[in-house]
């Protein structure tokens, strides 16, 4: 199964091949790293850019004025918050030329904690993102989800920011892309640059792979239950999988809805699961306060009031300056399986 | 946009202002360049009206830049899409606009943020333009930012020249603008070597922020001068001069199109009316472009003072009837305001999710 780093990767080969995407690019993105993550090894349209975040979504919004169609990328999304008035502005721009001129272009950064990165490769953008109106934001947490979502980013005609959790970019999947070879072994042979040695003339050789789109918009549910529903998406997912598959050993079945897209996000999935369960916990690694899962937690409150069982719950990252190296700190600033698990005990547990 | 109030002291005028009688045009030309930086100053005087009887909340636009504006808009390779030119202009390009073919009627229609007005359906400030018809991008108020965008529509643009495209791509900002990064960023993207970009980098230098003056922030004589360093061509053109502007222009695009290499080059400008609104938009002592080549025309017999005369006295009842037409019209509806977030009017509400 691929890794959900090859998942993006065949995703912009399909791109590339496929739907007209001219331009991916950013730091390191060409040959001969193809990424940090090697997301974009061996993609014929993939080059390298100057070390300049606001020159790569600048460009970015140029190509898009121009029609062209591009996925540029930020390093870390650590390194995107002096962009963020050019985010601001790919946002508007259909909206305040009213409606001359849209912005179809696709952002990709790495987000989230997991990965030992300390105070500069941890951080979350989720939050941020979804105070940039006009953006399309999703956030995979599979391989598969990761191929379908950046497909449809790419056909989508607005600006679509794609969130790459770091700490799930070498998780493999449990499902197969479309065209993916059944074997891992040959697919790494087919489409890894080789690590050691000269990589000069070497060329990725693409499996025949066919297009599969994930809806932005449309969550999944990965575990049933009518017990308590939890919501969630990219580095925390599976953590919420893992925590309803312990307590269905206990005997209680719990919902999992992961969210895939924030905005728009799948209302009518939540709405449907908490009528069911009356019981909410959203779980997100940004920090805590002013969070999307208290907007999510807000709405759940607001319009769901009388079919709840109990207060609709947020599990977020404290809110502190940032993630340190040391495990201590890092566990002690975002979301684990405990601190899960902890929360649900508790939302089951309590009575109306 | 700004709403500082500039406590200025007198301007200080460009250097070089007198129009240069070694360089000529064909008369023609110079009677069409005359008639439409007229148009263009009458329009930016009616605007300047229009926000000072209360028919509009904020002015911004370009009097004094004529000369350059009018020369720019003649010269570009006008049409939409690729296979035209680019432009990236800031909140002082109405004589690039009326040189292009946008009617007094539709800069009015967005100074007093009507319903009609094509650019932002009443959503932006005055001089905010959009005209896709033309490649005129949006023009949006965060100074600098074009310099950024122009990168992406040079890509786009070097991309298509192994087939013929000699499209390039412009840009234009104020002097104090260029210390943003933005600007640093664009001759970067610009110069890589092997990639080089079929960009126009210009600024137009009127020596002012709002009311920090160029003097006392940068050390540098002229910005186009930062560009040397990345072995970009640069030029100093005097803004205040149709005619040096028209043949500065013409030569450094003719080098971009050729080359598919960017020039950066400064134009000194005047700043007649202050920076906007914000400061009183009242006439000051600068050199005024308009009458200087108004004088030229008529001393070197092109047209007579009775003919020049007629040109404002037209452009005069134009925009009196066009700003009578606008206020006649209504403003958007309180329900558009959800329009246009997404392509096709997707829905954008999450309360309708
Ligand atoms: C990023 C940003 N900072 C500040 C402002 C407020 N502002 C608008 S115009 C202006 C002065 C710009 O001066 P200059 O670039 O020389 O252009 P000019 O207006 O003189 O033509 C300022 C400070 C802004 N619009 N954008």
């Amino acid at each position: 199964m691929a890794s959900m780093a090859q998942a993006i990767r065949m995703a912009l080969h399909v791109g590339e091949t496929k739907l007209g995407v001219t331009d991916i690019f950013g730091e390191d993105v060409g040959a001969p790293l193809g990424g940090v993550f090697t997301a974009t090894q061996g993609l014929k349209n993939a080059w390298n850019s100057p070390l300049d975040e606001r020159g790569i979504i600048a460009a970015a919004i140029g190509l898009g004025l121009a029609g062209d169609r591009c996925v540029a990328e930020i390093q870390f999304c650590d390194y995107i918050f002096n962009t963020i008035d050019l985010l601001k502005m790919a946002g508007n721009t259909l909206w305040a030329s009213n409606g001359q001129y849209n912005m179809p272009i696709v952002v990709m950064t790495p987000v989230g904690a997991g990965i030992r990165g300390s105070i500069y490769h941890s951080h979350s953008f989720d939050a941020l993102a979804t105070r940039l109106p006009g953006w399309k934001i999703v956030c995979p947490s599979t391989p598969l989800d990761a191929y379908g979502l950046m497909l449809s980013a790419i056909e989508d005609p607005n600006p679509v920011l794609y969130l790459k959790p770091k700490a799930l970019m070498r998780v493999r999947g449990e499902e197969l892309i479309p065209g993916e070879p059944a074997d891992e072994k040959t697919l790494k042979a087919m489409i890894d640059a080789p690590v050691q040695g000269d990589r000069s003339s070497w060329k990725a050789k693409w499996p025949e792979l066919e297009e599969y789109k994930v809806r932005i918009g449309e969550g999944k549910i990965t575990r049933e239950g009518d017990k308590a529903t939890i919501v969630s998406y990219g580095r925390t997912m599976p953590l919420c999988n893992r925590v309803a598959d312990m307590l269905r050993e206990e005997g209680t079945a719990v919902e999992v809805i992961d969210l895939r897209s924030l905005y728009p996000y799948d209302w009518q999935m939540i709405k449907a699961s908490v009528s069911k369960t009356g019981k909410v916990l959203f779980v997100n690694e940004d920090t805590e306060v002013t969070n999307f899962g208290e907007h999510l937690a807000y709405r759940a409150t607001t319009e769901l009031f009388y079919e709840l069982m109990a207060r609709p719950r947020v599990l977020a990252g404290k809110n502190l300056p940032g993630i340190g190296l040391h495990p201590n700190l890092e566990e002690a600033s975002v979301p684990h399986l405990e601190d899960i698990m902890h929360e649900m005990r508790e939302l089951l547990a309590e009575v109306p | 946009m700004p709403v500082a109030m500039a406590k200025s002291k007198p301007a200080v005028a460009p250097k070089s202002v007198t129009i240069s009688n070694k360089m000529t045009l064909p008369k023609e030309l110079q009677k069409n360049m005359l008639d439409l930086m007229i148009k263009s100053r009458v329009l930016e005087e009616r605007l300047i009206k229009v926000y000072k009887t209360g028919d509009s909340f904020f002015w911004i636009g370009g009097p004094g830049e004529e000369a350059f504006g009018v020369s720019l808009g003649l010269l570009i390779n006008k049409g939409q899409g690729i296979d035209h030119d680019f432009l990236h202009l800031h909140y002082r390009a109405s004589p690039t606009l009326v040189t292009l073919g946008m009617s007094m009627l539709d800069a009015i229609r967005l100074t007093m943020n009507r319903a009609t007005d094509v650019s932002t359906g009443g959503r932006n400030f005055c001089g905010h333009y959009c005209y896709p018809q033309w490649n005129v991008t949006p023009i949006t108020s965060p100074l600098t930012v074009q310099y950024g965008f122009a990168i992406g529509t040079a890509l786009a643009q070097r991309r298509r020249r192994p087939k013929g495209n000699r499209a390039i791509t412009i840009v234009t900002g104020g002097d104090a603008a260029s210390a943003e990064g933005d600007f640093a960023s664009s001759l970067i993207w610009a110069s890589r070597p092997g990639n080089e970009l079929p960009m126009f980098i210009t600024i137009q230098n009127n020596r002012w922020g709002i009311s920090t003056s160029y003097d006392s922030q940068h050390g540098e004589k002229h910005v186009s001068d930062r560009a040397k360093a990345f072995n970009i061509r640069t030029a100093v053109i005097n803004g205040n001069d149709p005619i040096e502007c028209y043949l500065g222009i013409q030569s450094e695009m003719d080098y971009i199109r050729r080359s598919g290499k960017p020039v950066c080059a400064e134009f000194e400008v005047s700043r007649l009316f202050g920076h906007s609104s914000a400061d009183g938009a009242n006439r000051r002592q600068e050199h005024d472009p308009v009458p200087a080549f108004e004088k030229r025309i008529i001393d070197q017999k092109i047209m007579t003072s009775a003919q020049v005369k007629e040109l404002w006295d037209k452009y005069e009842e134009e925009s009196v009837r066009a700003a009578d037409q606008a206020r006649s019209e209504a403003g958007p509806t309180r329900e558009s305001v959800w329009e246009n977030v997404y392509v096709g009017n997707e829905n954008a509400d999450w309360r309708k999710f």
